[in-house]
């Protein structure tokens, strides 16, 4: 097996997602308050899984436009969950020796006074392994 | 009635208030919360991955204290609620989670789901009642006309959170008129204040954040409630409008008139 069709199939067993189940609607692109950041929209990306393009996936910004909001969860008709598709390449990446999106030298620099702590445990799970 | 409750990170810090006003307000409406001990950290968003199993023991443990108990597991914090309340639903329904957590925790007796999650509203809704709380309300918020922001956590996955109708709620208007106010009606109320991505894309969150404070203000609102510390902070962050924001227990203790006692007392802290 190839290495983008085992990563496809990883995704696929992170997410627990069956992407041929889709079937084009375009809610989920149309729920999301991340969609005019993410170069490939939360659609596109189901599609990717099934054509096995893993090498954009992964190298794609949308991964860290995700806001885990689950609008796209919710609405999508057919079940298949394209959040958690994003998440798995996530994963992938974070799972990686250097994958991380978060360094702690980051935070000093993040931090204001107000700051809750929930945001910080909510970056760290995930950007970073 | 006692419940074992939950507090989470932020409610021992930068929200104190949340927690203390919701103390203070469950004595008055006549229900104990009981924390949870040596809880742990939730770590504030569900660990998505189905294969991920540490990262939902915290969970775990809470629930299983609960279910020692015999208690219902109550939480405030809209993020603990939505982690909590998920890998509950995992530990129930999902076999293979289930062994392997439960081969981590090596409990006497495997947890399998027993214990029920229950937000503080819907112990406010379901257990007290709103009528109930509004025959106690010693200080209603007449007049006061008031945006509900339900963010994402408290109500997705509906068929897992079950807290509401997901894309057109009604828990925290019907709160809202419980204490004497007027719940203005807004479209953006449901949808995402940005959540964690303010850390490293302030300007992405706050853009979100001004839709919602815009579509509030013009539908007429003066204030927003949340029951989640991050979107108070984003919220907060929100330049196109001065809109206050608050906790939704604050709101409730200043209708129950405890509001002074207690702000004084999380002061003095």
């Amino acid at each position: 097996m190839n290495t983008a069709k085992k990563q496809a199939e990883l995704i696929k067993e992170i997410s627990g997602v069956n992407p041929l189940k889709c079937m084009k609607c375009g809610k989920c692109s149309a729920s999301c308050p991340s969609y005019n950041e993410m170069d490939i929209k939360p659609h596109q990306f189901v599609s990717y899984v099934i054509n096995e393009d893993i090498e954009a996936l992964v190298n794609s910004k949308s991964l860290w436009k995700c806001l885990s909001c689950f609008a796209c969860v919710e609405r999508c008709p057919r079940d298949v969950k394209p959040g958690k598709l994003i998440d798995a390449a996530r994963q992938i990446v974070e799972r990686q020796k250097g994958g991380d999106y978060l360094s702690p030298d980051e935070i000093p620099e993040s931090l204001d006074p107000d700051i809750p702590q929930q945001l910080l445990v909510s970056a760290f799970r995930r950007y970073r392994r | 009635m006692k419940y074992s409750y939950y507090p989470g990170c932020t409610l021992k810090n930068k929200a104190k208030d949340l927690d203390a006003y919701a103390r203070a307000c469950a004595k008055v409406l006549g229900f104990e919360l009981e924390e949870i001990s040596e809880w742990q950290c939730c770590g504030g968003v569900y660990p998505l991955g189905s294969d991920e199993i540490a990262t939902k023991l915290s969970s775990v443990r809470a629930l299983n204290e609960a279910k020692e108990k015999g208690q219902d597991l109550v939480t405030l914090c809209s993020a603990c609620h939505h982690v909590i309340k998920r890998v509950n639903d995992d530990m129930k329904n999902v076999e293979d989670i289930r062994t392997r957590a439960n081969n981590y925790m090596g409990l006497e007796e495997p947890y399998a789901g027993e214990t029920k999650v229950l937000h503080f509203l819907e112990v406010l809704r379901d257990k007290v009642g709103f009528d109930t709380i509004k025959e106690k309300v010693a200080n209603p918020l007449t007049g006061k006309k008031i945006g509900a922001y339900y963010g994402c956590l408290l109500l997705r996955p509906g068929k897992i959170l079950e807290f509401d109708n997901p894309e057109n709620p009604k828990i925290m208007e019907d709160f809202i008129r419980a204490i004497g106010a007027e719940p203005v009606i807004y479209p953006y109320r449901n949808e995402c204040c940005g959540g964690y991505i303010s850390l490293k894309e302030k300007e992405l969150a706050k853009s979100m954040c001004d839709k919602i404070t815009e579509s509030a203000a013009g539908f007429g609102a003066d204030m927003l409630i949340t029951a989640c510390p991050l979107c108070m902070y984003n919220l907060n962050k929100s330049a196109v409008s001065d809109l206050p924001v608050y906790y939704f227990t604050e709101l409730l203790a200043e209708a129950l008139g405890i509001r002074e006692e207690v702000k004084e007392e999380v002061g003095n802290k």
